[in-house]
């Protein structure tokens, strides 16, 4: 019975990152908290995961506070390129 | 009752959009020039196709759908093209040890020290040269997903993916990631 929640590592730490964005499902942590207990580099995986998240989540808010825009130049430049397709 | 037809006028087109549809652009594919690029492709095919527009949905949501083809199809010769930044395996991948860490790309303990400084801008620094250092798919799949959080629905749609695809490449950019952070950040 407890073989179908036997997972290898690869495995474990694809769902350990699935679960960072909250879309692991039930089953797949269940499988991956018995890989836990009996694998220490993965424990470790996780744990730095959540730190490798928490960055993640700092560059993001930084990314979000960013807009970018087109140079006046840039737009000016497709303005007549637009201009002369329309001829 | 009728609802009213939306017209083009492509006379606006750059002040309206230009921003918007670069903005947009530059945060799939993380280059000013080709986003500047891809906004003028996407221009360009607007006029050409200006006669298929329906007036159904606004000129801006009309834009952005031939702009997300126009990113689909750069993200496709991306992968088509050989020589494709290297991929850095962390399991074995066949034999007795298949999914099992390969020995030198176990995670490694991190100094205490990096508590303290997960602000530092230095850090970001670091952090935005190990993206960069990511094969250009999976950075694209990763930043989306990550740093612009986009949902896994929309970016399978989008990039043509399928979800198990989109896991796989965001597991793979993880833990090269980690490991680069690893080595030049939290042990460096």
């Amino acid at each position: 019975m407890f073989k179908k929640f036997i997972i290898n590592c690869d495995e474990a730490t694809t769902i350990c990152d699935k679960s960072q964005y909250k879309e692991a499902s039930f089953s797949e942590l269940v499988k991956l908290n018995w890989h836990i207990l009996t694998c220490k580099i993965c424990n470790l995986y996780s744990k730095q995961n959540r730190k490798m998240t928490s960055l993640f989540k700092m560059k993001s808010l930084d990314c979000k506070n960013q807009t970018n825009c087109m140079s006046k130049e840039d737009k000016e430049i497709l303005k007549k390129q637009i201009e002369e397709l329309k001829l | 009752m009728s609802q009213e037809k939306i017209t083009l006028n492509a006379n606006k087109w750059i002040d309206n959009y230009a921003d918007y549809l670069f903005n947009y652009a530059i945060t799939r594919v993380n280059d000013s020039d080709l986003a500047k690029d891809l906004v003028q492709e996407t221009f360009f095919a607007g006029l050409k196709s200006a006669k298929n527009f329906q007036g159904k949905s606004t000129e801006r949501t009309w834009l952005v759908s031939i702009l997300k083809r126009k990113v689909i199809d750069h993200y496709r010769k991306i992968n088509s093209k050989k020589g494709q930044a290297e991929v850095r395996m962390n399991f074995y991948d066949d034999g007795e040890n298949e999914g099992s860490w390969i020995e030198e790309r176990v995670p490694q303990s991190w100094n205490n020290e990096s508590e303290k400084v997960i602000e530092n801008r230095e850090l970001k620094t670091q952090l935005d040269v190990c993206i960069d250092n990511l094969p250009e798919k999976y950075a694209m799949v990763f930043k989306m997903k990550t740093i612009q959080e986009f949902e896994t629905e929309e970016i399978c749609k989008e990039l043509d993916i399928t979800a198990s695809n989109l896991w796989v490449i965001i597991h793979r950019a993880r833990t090269q990631l980690r490991k680069c952070m690893e080595d030049n950040w939290f042990n460096n």
